[in-house]
């Protein structure tokens, strides 16, 4: 599996994820914000955590409109991969890759702890390693976490399966305690948690591997 | 030609800051304050010279990067 992680100015994730995929046996390309298309051959595409262009104007607009965020979107319409993990996640529903908004904490407070998530489907790549059920724990670190979407959207997601994850105990006022959702085509995740931050017993967990290992046992299945 | 955006979150979407404010103003002994709202005002310098055809323009420019329609509203005015 090839996985291209971006670099956008104030990423401050995008080796953690590198390390992470490169962690589960998959080849790592990195790429920046201003390349106008993906390397060849590429399954996977990594948005990142961090502080994109600083937040500017809303949390992940303007990398949303990035140069490498046009191949990005371009991927995922011919049915490529995109994970996009916290400030990721924003930019993927600015992209309007994924529906919702993920909108300031109800708290107001940037949260930096681990939480624990169940796993509210096991049908996407990222998270077939695991049942429905399932607890996992992952840290989260976000000022802007709070997702929101219409009622229609709510609607149309759980009908539809394509929450991913949900907090056991909500930290920052999500609607239906939703942590990450898939686009309709189950190809495209985006979760405020971070599973990269939870792949080596050095950062006080591995609950995150199964993500990556999920994700390219999907892919030699291919 | 200037061209002034407001940009705001859509009635019935929550405003946790809009909330943290009001707060803020019970403390300080505003007593009347029913509800606040935060939002951004945005100010365009622009080059064109036909109003409408700016409006429609800031318009455009609201939908693609401005607002971010699903959770906000925005209103333009050339000024």
């Amino acid at each position: 599996m090839k996985a291209a992680v971006i670099t956008f100015p104030g990423s401050n994730c995008d080796r953690d994820l590198a390390v992470a995929f490169e962690a589960a046996g998959a080849e790592v390309v990195r790429v920046w914000h201003k390349d106008t298309d993906l390397p060849a051959g590429v399954d996977v595409v990594g948005v990142p955590g961090g502080f994109s262009f600083g937040d500017y104007l809303r949390c992940g607009a303007i990398a949303a409109r990035s140069p490498i965020a046009g191949a990005m979107i371009r991927h995922a319409e011919r049915g490529g991969y995109v994970l996009g993990i916290c400030n990721g996640f924003q930019v993927l529903t600015e992209t309007g890759l994924l529906p919702g908004a993920l909108m300031r904490n109800a708290g107001l407070k940037f949260i930096c702890r681990p939480v624990e998530l169940s796993v509210a489907t096991a049908d996407s790549a990222f998270t077939a390693g695991w049942a429905v059920g399932d607890v996992v724990r992952f840290p989260i670190a976000h000022h802007d976490g709070n997702y929101t979407a219409d009622p229609d959207t709510l609607a149309r997601l759980r009908a539809e399966d394509r929450v991913a994850f949900t907090y056991l105990e909500n930290p920052n006022g999500s609607m239906a305690d939703i942590a990450g959702v898939l686009s309709d085509n189950r190809r495209v995740l985006g979760l405020m948690p971070h599973p990269e931050r939870a792949v080596d017993p050095a950062q006080g967990g591995t609950d995150g591997m199964g993500m990556f290992r999920s994700l390219l046992g999907a892919m030699a299945l291919v | 030609m200037k061209a002034r955006v407001h940009v705001m979150l859509k009635d019935g979407v929550l405003d946790p800051q809009g909330e943290a404010v009001k707060h803020a103003l019970g403390t300080l002994g505003f007593s009347g304050v029913a509800g606040v709202r935060q939002g951004k005002v945005i100010d365009l310098d622009l080059t064109a010279t036909d109003a409408a055809a700016a409006e429609a323009e800031v318009r455009v420019m609201c939908e693609k990067l401005l607002a971010n329609t699903v959770i906000e509203k925005f209103t333009v005015e050339i000024l």
